[in-house]
């Protein structure tokens, strides 16, 4: 590849390339895997990115102009759901604070989908509070060695890379003390154990580090530099806003809406009054989303996207919580308790008993509600923030 | 269904216009003038303030609607929204629900002939003002209003709440005749108006009676109740960015205030518990301008939806209005709940609005009808 000069592409360049990459590559007869190593090389994966990373270093807004362009040239890649955490968080990361090597080795694979990517954060002392996590990586040598807990990991199981966040110095307060790496899961030491969840599927995992030694060349960022890496990973973990519009009635109110049209026999009073004010917030926040979309596009994104998530979770509990009580004795039924292993959240498939119990999560993952609010508070409001203990106190001397 | 989405943003001319209405409405209409107004011993009616409102009209806010070869200024809904939303932030009392939005959206849905011409001419420049005279409780896709019979050219009835007619010059009457609902136009001279004393004092009413006033027919049949309809429909989407212009001064109010006050040795603000009501607060907001966004641009776009899309405006941001308000004045403590402080204006404001142009309840009842989901037997 070679790396241009001068100003990046805009639309009409942009619209150009992916019809001259189209006529050279048909959607139709080309492997999807070798169709995408072609994208990336192109520049075309994500535009937003450096050349040679994927990218243009073009306005981030434009790669929806490149993924709108593809999808019209027939082009929608299929079998993606496990690559969430890889695309959504580790590429932005790597593409910011990687090194030239680390961007080289790890972002193709991981754009083509033979690599899945998997983040070990949360700890069962360490949730909302994420920067005090204990798990340890000691310098030893050339190496790192690690130890500790992690929990709430999807795709672990699946996973032959994870964004770790690890405590390299427990003297200094919290922030202070982090550093941040790619942790290889083939290692010795990785043990990855199902989570069985409230719904009976192991959709997550907790993951065992004992002794794992990462050679240093897989250190995203400085030492001790590890929160900052890692709030570029947050600010990326949350609800994506597409392309296209989304279509009215086009999640979870649609189902319980057709329920509605199609059984009469279930109607009563109170469920039609609670149906519509559901259905009333439901298309406020599809709106909602389609402004930030719009916003988006014309490379305007607003703060609303903080309050997108906050909604979806609170609509998506209060819905499925509805179409239990409105399908009466059904809503008394669980499709299936069985032990599995889902590849993604299905938050719209299986039976009502799943929707409902699957949403209570949705005010848990990717942020509290709480943790949300005080963000929204802080951050978009301009509150102050509360009076904090833990700030000037050494991680080690915390209470736990 | 509508195949596009309406455009949810705000255009840089729509962005002037909304600068240089708050700016006058900062000149001239600051809430300790509005309070002034509504604190003397005097008529209701003198709440209104027309020099005012004859300002805004040089600025084209009277006749945004109306066409330009009647001296309007040939706009849309979403420029009329965006007023709206400047209107609502200042509790301006100003006759725009009445005249500017409610007459002469039922003018203009008719075809441009005389006196109808002449009329929206002189609504365009602010020169005089129109009421419609219906009870400001209806709702869209309500039945046409039996209130005021129609008889050989002269009308009979009493109509309450009616908003803006005190100051009005015309009144845009809904009546019923032997043949069918009409339109008529009456001199306001011609009417009893008994002034109300209304809940919102920044928008009078009064109850409007016909004893034979002499009324000119505009309208007849199943093109006066469309156009009824739709100046109802379109009263329904420019109140509720009214509503959001209320709601937005009561939030940025309050959490000014909780940034200042301090208690128990810190701001009020940095209670967690407060915070956690503002975010809320705020995210129904992002949320209620999105919706207010998207009536205004289904009007402006003619789209079948838009009755629709009024509903689920008034639905929903008449409840997140009232919300603000009631928010302000409890965050505010003691200095929320006095004459002194303007966040009753709002408060009294976000609830009238509320019963405005139909309940919450009666716009879900409108979109069960809309989009098919039949109530229980």
């Amino acid at each position: 590849m070679t790396p241009s000069t001068g100003t990046p592409p805009d639309a009409a360049e942009l619209r150009r390339r992916v019809a001259e990459f189209v006529a050279e590559h048909d959607p139709a007869a080309t492997d999807q895997t070798e169709f995408l190593a072609a994208r990336f090389d192109a520049g075309l994966a994500w535009v937003h990115f450096p050349v040679g990373a994927g990218g243009l270093g073009a306005p981030r807004a434009l790669q929806n102009v490149v993924d709108a362009e593809f999808e019209r040239h027939g082009f929608v890649p299929a079998g993606r759901e496990g690559l969430v955490i890889g695309l959504g968080m580790a590429a932005p990361t790597i593409a910011a604070f990687g090194t030239r090597e680390q961007r080289d080795r790890f972002l193709k694979p991981l754009y083509t989908g033979e690599e899945v990517w998997c983040q070990l954060f949360s700890e069962p002392g360490a949730g909302s509070d994420l920067a005090a996590v204990g798990t340890r990586a000691v310098r030893d040598g050339a190496d790192w060695v690690v130890h500790g807990q992690k929990v709430w990991t999807s795709l672990a199981h699946r996973a032959r890379w994870a964004l770790l966040l690890a405590r390299t110095d427990p003297e200094v307060p919290k922030h202070r003390g982090l550093t941040y790496f790619i942790c290889d899961m083939t290692a010795p030491g990785v043990d990855v154990r199902p989570l069985r969840q409230i719904t009976g599927e192991a959709e997550f995992n907790e993951v065992y580090l004992d002794g794992v030694r990462l050679p240093d060349s897989l250190r995203l960022g400085e030492v001790g530099q590890g929160w900052k890496v890692a709030l570029t990973t947050l600010m990326n973990e949350r609800v994506s806003i597409g392309g296209r519009p989304e279509p009215r009635e086009g999640g979870l109110i649609g189902i319980v809406s057709d329920l509605w049209r199609t059984r009469p026999e279930l109607r009563t009073r109170g469920l039609h009054e609670e149906l519509l004010r559901l259905w009333v917030a439901a298309e406020a926040a599809r709106l909602t989303r389609e402004r930030l979309r719009q916003q988006t596009a014309v490379g305007q994104p607003g703060p609303e996207g903080s309050a997108v998530k906050l909604s979806f979770a609170e609509l998506n509990q209060r819905i499925s919580g509805l179409e239990l009580e409105l399908l009466g004795v059904d809503g008394l039924t669980y499709d299936d308790w069985s032990f599995r292993r889902p590849d993604g959240p299905d938050l719209l498939g299986r039976g009502a008993g799943f929707r409902y119990l699957r949403s209570r999560g949705n005010s848990i993952e990717g942020g509290t509600s709480e943790i949300l609010r005080t963000v929204i508070a802080e951050r978009v409001l301009g509150l102050p923030a509360e009076p904090r203990t833990d700030k000037d106190v050494a991680w080690k001397d915390l209470p736990r | 269904m509508s195949t596009s989405e309406p455009n949810l943003l705000y255009s840089d001319v729509e962005q002037e216009l909304r600068a240089s209405v708050r700016q006058l409405l900062a000149d001239r209409c600051p809430w300790r003038s509005v309070l002034d107004r509504v604190s003397g011993p005097g008529d209701p009616a003198e709440a209104a303030d027309l020099a005012l409102w004859r300002e805004l009209a040089a600025l084209g806010v009277a006749g945004l609607s109306v066409a330009e070869d009647l001296g309007g200024a040939g706009a849309t809904a979403r420029e009329s929204s965006v007023v709206a939303e400047e209107l609502g932030r200042a509790v301006a009392p100003v006759p725009f629900l009445g005249s500017a939005v409610l007459a002469t959206s039922a003018l203009t849905a008719l075809d441009g002939r005389e006196p109808v011409r002449a009329l929206l001419a002189d609504l365009a420049a602010g020169g005089r003002t129109a009421a419609l005279a219906v009870p400001l409780s209806t709702a869209p896709g309500a039945d046409f209003p039996t209130l005021v019979r129609a008889e050989g050219g002269t009308l009979h009835g009493t109509v309450p709440g009616v908003a803006d007619a005190l100051t009005a010059d015309v009144l845009v009457v809904p009546a019923v005749a032997a043949d069918g609902p009409g339109l008529y136009l009456v001199e306001a001279d011609r009417a009893v108006r008994t002034p109300v004393v209304s809940l919102d004092q920044t928008r009078p009413l009064a109850e409007v009676r016909l004893d034979g006033a002499a009324a000119v027919a505009v309208a007849s049949g199943r093109r006066a109740a469309d156009a009824l309809e739709s100046a109802l429909v379109a009263g329904a989407a420019l109140l509720a960015a009214e509503q959001l212009g209320a709601a937005e001064w009561a939030l940025d109010t309050t959490v000014a205030h909780l940034k200042e006050r301090v208690q128990f040795g810190r701001p009020l603000g940095s209670f967690q518990a407060l915070k956690h009501r503002l975010a809320d607060l705020w995210v129904s907001l992002s949320q209620a301008r999105a919706v207010v966004r998207n009536a205004a641009g289904a009007l402006a776009d003619g789209s079948p939806d838009a009755p629709l899309a009024a509903a689920l405006a008034q639905a929903f941001v008449s409840e997140v209005a009232v919300r603000a308000a009631e928010e302000a004045v409890q965050l505010h403590g003691g200095t929320g709940f006095t004459w002194e402080y303007p966040v009753h204006l709002y408060l009294k404001r976000a609830k009238s609005s509320a019963i405005a142009l139909g309940t919450a309840d009666r716009h879900r009842a409108r979109i069960a009808e809309l989009v098919d989901l039949p109530p229980a037997p």
